[in-house]
C-alpha cells in the first residue's frame, strides 16, 4: 500500500510537470492581456500532432519538439494578431467565447489535416527501471525534467532578459509600459507566441506517454484552467505549485476510484478554491 | 516644438477638455496651472496618447501626433512622468530604469553615461539599485519616475504634479532637477499645484479652468501681479 | 407599450405558431422530427438567454440542466410501470431545479469568467459521474425507454404521433416563450438588464442583486430542464453526451449567433445552426464546423449583437 502511494507520488509529480508547462503558458497569457485562452489545449494537441508528423518523417524526437514549438509559436502569433488584437479592451468573457470558437475550428482543422486516427511518438528515452514493484519508464522522468527545464528557461528569460523586463513591465502596467516606449502590441503577440510554443512543447512531451487525438484539447484546457485558477491567475510560481498539487491529488485519488473518476477531485478543488479562496490557493492572502 | 490646437477630450461620457491650445518651444520650461480637476492631467495624457482627443490637433516637431499610440509618442522624444508616479512596483530600481534604457541604438558607453548622470542627480537611487520599486518611499518613487523618463533622453518631459505629497527637502530636490534638465536643453511642460515652484522654474505659464485655457503669459508678469493667480486658483 | 405594437406582436406570433404547426404536415418524416428538435433546442437557447442576454452571466454549464432534466425524465419513464408524461416532466424539472440551486449559489459568489469556468467544471462533474456509474445510468451506452402517451389524468390517453408530438412540443415551447417574454419585460426583467449593464450601480440603488440572480438562474435552469424533458420524450434515449460540454458550447453559439437578449434571437440562432449543420454535413461531414466556427468567432469579434441584435427593440415589442 505504501509503495502504491509512493508510485502515485512519482506519477503525480511527472504529470504535474507536464501540466505545469501547459498552465504556465496560459497564466502568462492571462496575466499580461486578460485573455482566457479556451483554445490553449488545442494548441497542445496541434503541437503533439506536428511533433508526431515530424518525428515520423525524420525519426528525431528533438527535431519534432523544436519544429512543433516554432510552428505553433508562429501560428499563435498569427492567431493573436487576427482574432485577439481586435478584442483588446473587451471583457474577458468575450475573449473566452471567441477563443471557444477558435477551439472548434482548430479541432476540426486537426481532423482534416492529420486524419482521424490517433498518433503516437515513440519514447526517445527507452527502457525502464525498477520502481518498487513496477517497471517504470525512464521517459516519464525525462519528460518531467524537460518540462522543468523549459519552465526554468522561461523564468530566467523573464527575470534577466531585456524582453523579459518588457514582458514583466507590460504585465504590471500596460499603459505606463507603453509610455516608456515599449511596443505593447508586439509584446502581447510575443507572449502569446511563447505561450503557444510552450503548449506545443507539452504536447510533444506528452505524446509518447499517451496518444495524440483531436479531442484531447478540451481535457488539457480544462485541467489548465483549474491549475491557473487554483494557482492564482497570472502567478507563474503559483501555477507550477498548483499543477503539482492537482496532479498529486488526482494520482492519489486514482488509488481509490478509477482514473476517469479521479478527475472529479480536481473539479471539486477548483470549485472550492473559487468559492473560498478566489485569488488562488498558493497566493498569499491579499491585504 | 509641441503644439496643441483646440483639443477636445472626453473621458467616457464626460467632456473634459473643451478646446485647449498651447505650445512649448524647444528647451522651454512651461507651467500649466489650475485647480484640481480642470483637466491638466488630461491635457498631458492627450499628448502622450493615453487618451484620444475627440477633436483638435497635436503636433510635435511638425508631425501630427494626435491620437498616436503611446509607445510611438515616446520614441519621438516625449517622456511622461504621471501624477501617481506609476513606477513598476515589482521591478527593481535598475529594471525600472532599464525600461527606458533598453532602447535600440545606445552604445554601452552611452548607457553608462546616462546611468551615471541619474545616479549623480539622485544618489538615493544608486544605493537602492536592486530594491523593488514598491519598497521605495514616496519621494524616492518620484525620483525614480523622473529618472526613468530621463533614460529616454527626451526632447520634452511632461511632468504631472511632481511635488505632490513630498517633504520640503524633496521639493527642493525636484526644483534642482528641473533646473538641471533645463540646463541640458530638455523642454518641460510642468503641471503643478505649487504655484511658487512653477513660477520660479518656468518662463511662461498657462492657467486652466474647467477644461479651457483662461490665461497665458510670462511667469515674471504673473509673479509681479498675483491677482490673476488669485482669480483662477484662489490661492 | 402602444396597443398597436402589442397587436402587431400577437398577429406575428400567432402567424408563426400557425405556420410551425402546419408546415410539418407537408414535410417528410425526417424533417418533421427535425423541426420538432429545432424547437427543443430553441427552448434551451432561450433559457440560456435569460442568463447570458438579460442578466449578463455567461454559463458554460447548461448541459447540466438539459442533460439532467433528460435523465430525470428517463428515470421516471423507466421506473414507473406505465410511463407517465406528467411524472416525467415533474421529475425532470425537479432534477434540473436541484442542479439550479447549486448554480444559483455560485452565481451569488462568483462573477464573469469565474462563474463561467465554475459552471463548466460543475457540469463536467455530472458528465463524469453519469459516464462512469454504469450500473445506474448505463454509462456510455445510455438508457432506452419508451415514449409516454399524452394523458389527461383519469380521463383520456392517446399515443403521440410524430405530428401530434410536434404540436405538443410546439405548444410547450410557445407557452414557454410567452412566459419568458412576459418575465423579461416585467420590472423583474428590467432589473436583470440593469444588473447586466452595471451591477454595482444596481446594487447601490438598493436592489438585492443576489436574489435577482438566484431567481434568474432558477428560471434558466428550469426551462433548460424542460427542454431536456421534451428531448427525452421525443427521442426516448438518454446518453452522457447530452451532459457533456459540447451541448453547453452549442447553446452559447446559438445565443451569440442569434443575438443575445432578444429571446427570439437564440431560437433563430439554434434553427440556423442546426439547419446549417444538417445541410453542410452532407457535403463536408464534420468539417462544417470549420467555416461555422470561423463565422462564429468573427461574429463575436465584429458583430456581438448577433443576427437579430439590431432588431432587438422592434422584435420584442
Amino acid at each position: 500500500m505504501f509503495e502504491q502511494i509512493l508510485v502515485q507520488t512519482v506519477n503525480g509529480l511527472v504529470n504535474g510537470m507536464v501540466l505545469a508547462l501547459v498552465a504556465s503558458g496560459l497564466t502568462l497569457i492571462f496575466g499580461i492581456m486578460d485573455v482566457v485562452n479556451f483554445a490553449h489545449g488545442d494548441l497542445v494537441m496541434l503541437g503533439g500532432f506536428t511533433g508526431a508528423v515530424t518525428v515520423a518523417h525524420t525519426g528525431n524526437f528533438w527535431l519534432g519538439l523544436l519544429v512543433a514549438s516554432l510552428a505553433l509559436a508562429v501560428f499563435g502569433a498569427l492567431l493573436q494578431i487576427t482574432t485577439l488584437r481586435p478584442l483588446i479592451g473587451r471583457d474577458p468573457l468575450t475573449t473566452i467565447i471567441a477563443t471557444f470558437g477558435i477551439s472548434l475550428v482548430l479541432q476540426k482543422y486537426a481532423l482534416w489535416q492529420f486524419g482521424p486516427t490517433a498518433q503516437n511518438i515513440p519514447q526517445p528515452i527507452p527502457g525502464r527501471f525498477e520502481l518498487f514493484y513496477l517497471q517504470y519508464p525512464w521517459y516519464r522522468l525525462g519528460a518531467a525534467v524537460m518540462a522543468g527545464a523549459i519552465i526554468g528557461a522561461l523564468y530566467l528569460f523573464l527575470k534577466y532578459g531585456k524582453y523579459g523586463i518588457w514582458i514583466r513591465a507590460t504585465t504590471q502596467d500596460r499603459v505606463m509600459a507603453s509610455a516608456m516606449g515599449i511596443p505593447v502590441p508586439l509584446v502581447h503577440t510575443g507572449v502569446f507566441a511563447i505561450g503557444s510554443a510552450m503548449a506545443a512543447a507539452s504536447g510533444v512531451l506528452f505524446a509518447p506517454l499517451a496518444a495524440v487525438t483531436q479531442t484531447m484539447g478540451f481535457d488539457f484546457t480544462l485541467r489548465a484552467f483549474i491549475v491557473v485558477v487554483v494557482g492564482g491567475m497570472g502567478n507563474l510560481g503559483g501555477s507550477i505549485l498548483a499543477a503539482l498539487f492537482i496532479s498529486l491529488l488526482e494520482a492519489y485519488a486514482s488509488l481509490v476510484v478509477s482514473p476517469s473518476q479521479a478527475v472529479i477531485v480536481s473539479f471539486v478543488a477548483l470549485i472550492l478554491t473559487l468559492l473560498f479562496r478566489p485569488t488562488g490557493l498558493f497566493v498569499p492572502t491579499p491585504k | 516644438m509641441l503644439t496643441l490646437t483646440d483639443v477636445h477630450t472626453h473621458y467616457a461620457k464626460s467632456h473634459i477638455l473643451h478646446g485647449i491650445s498651447l505650445e512649448v518651444q524647444p528647451g522651454e520650461v512651461v507651467g500649466l496651472l489650475g485647480r484640481n480637476g480642470v483637466g491638466k492631467s488630461t491635457t498631458l495624457k492627450s499628448i502622450m496618447g493615453l487618451v484620444r482627443p475627440s477633436q483638435g490637433r497635436i503636433t510635435f516637431e511638425g508631425r501630427d501626433i494626435t491620437g498616436m499610440a503611446s509607445h510611438k509618442v515616446a520614441h519621438l522624444g516625449i517622456a511622461y512622468v504621471p501624477e501617481d508616479r506609476r513606477i513598476f512596483k515589482l521591478l527593481t530600481v535598475m529594471e525600472n530604469l532599464r525600461t527606458g534604457l533598453d532602447r535600440g541604438g545606445l552604445t554601452e558607453g552611452r548607457r553608462k553615461e546616462l546611468l551615471d548622470k541619474v545616479y549623480e542627480s539622485f544618489p538615493v537611487l544608486g544605493e537602492r539599485k536592486r530594491q523593488l520599486g514598491g519598497t521605495l518611499s514616496g519621494g524616492e518613487q518620484q525620483m525614480l519616475a523622473i529618472a526613468r523618463a530621463m533614460m529616454l533622453e527626451p526632447k520634452i518631459i511632461l511632468l504631472d504634479e511632481p511635488t505632490e505629497g513630498l517633504m520640503p527637502r524633496m521639493v527642493s530636490q525636484i526644483r534642482d532637477i528641473i533646473a538641471r534638465l533645463h540646463r541640458d536643453g530638455v523642454a518641460i511642460l510642468l503641471v503643478e499645484q505649487d504655484v511658487g515652484l512653477t513660477l520660479g522654474a518656468s518662463s511662461r505659464c498657462y492657467i486652466m479652468e474647467k477644461g479651457l485655457m483662461r490665461h497665458h503669459g510670462p511667469s515674471a508678469d504673473l509673479k509681479a501681479d498675483p491677482a490673476v493667480i488669485h482669480q483662477y486658483m484662489g490661492v | 407599450m402602444a396597443s398597436a405594437t402589442n397587436r402587431r406582436f400577437w398577429i406575428v406570433f400567432l402567424a408563426v405558431v400557425a405556420a410551425l404547426a402546419l408546415v410539418p404536415l407537408g414535410l417528410p418524416e425526417f424533417w418533421r422530427k427535425f423541426l420538432t428538435e429545432i424547437l427543443i433546442w430553441g427552448l434551451l437557447a432561450m433559457s440560456s438567454d435569460i442568463l447570458i442576454g438579460y442578466t449578463g452571466m455567461v454559463s458554460f454549464g447548461h448541459s447540466a440542466f438539459f442533460g439532467l432534466g433528460l435523465y430525470g425524465a428517463a428515470a421516471a419513464l423507466l421506473v414507473l410501470r406505465a410511463p407517465n408524461l406528467w411524472a416525467a416532466m415533474f421529475v425532470g424539472l425537479a432534477t434540473a431545479a436541484v442542479i439550479a440551486i447549486f448554480v444559483a449559489y455560485f452565481s451569488t459568489r462568483l462573477r464573469d469568467i469565474y462563474f463561467a469556468i465554475t459552471t463548466l467544471v460543475f457540469s463536467q462533474i455530472f458528465y463524469v459521474v453519469i459516464f462512469t456509474w454504469t450500473d445506474l445510468t448505463g454509462g456510455e451506452n445510455g438508457l432506452y425507454f419508451s415514449q409516454p402517451p399524452f394523458t389527461i389524468p383519469g380521463l383520456w390517453s392517446v399515443r403521440f404521433s410524430t405530428v401530434s408530438l410536434h404540436w405538443f412540443i410546439l405548444a410547450v415551447v410557445a407557452i414557454s416563450y410567452l412566459l419568458l417574454r412576459r418575465i423579461t419585460q416585467s420590472p423583474f426583467g428590467m432589473v436583470l438588464q440593469s444588473i447586466r449593464e452595471n451591477e454595482p450601480r444596481t446594487r447601490a440603488i438598493g436592489y438585492h442583486v443576489e436574489r435577482y440572480k438566484i431567481v434568474a438562474v432558477m428560471l434558466s435552469g428550469l426551462f433548460a430542464g424542460l427542454a431536456g424533458v421534451l428531448y427525452a420524450i421525443q427521442h426516448r434515449f438518454a446518453a452522457p453526451d447530452f451532459v457533456f460540454f459540447t451541448v453547453s458550447g452549442e447553446v452559447v453559439i446559438f445565443n451569440v449567433m442569434g443575438g443575445m437578449g432578444t429571446l427570439v434571437g437564440p431560437l433563430v440562432g439554434a434553427a440556423f445552426f442546426l439547419l446549417l449543420r444538417e445541410g453542410l454535413s452532407r457535403f463536408w461531414t464534420e468539417y462544417y464546423l470549420i467555416p461555422l466556427g470561423i463565422a462564429f468567432t468573427a461574429m463575436v469579434i465584429f458583430m456581438p449583437q448577433g443576427l437579430l441584435g439590431f432588431w432587438k427593440r422592434r422584435l420584442n415589442q
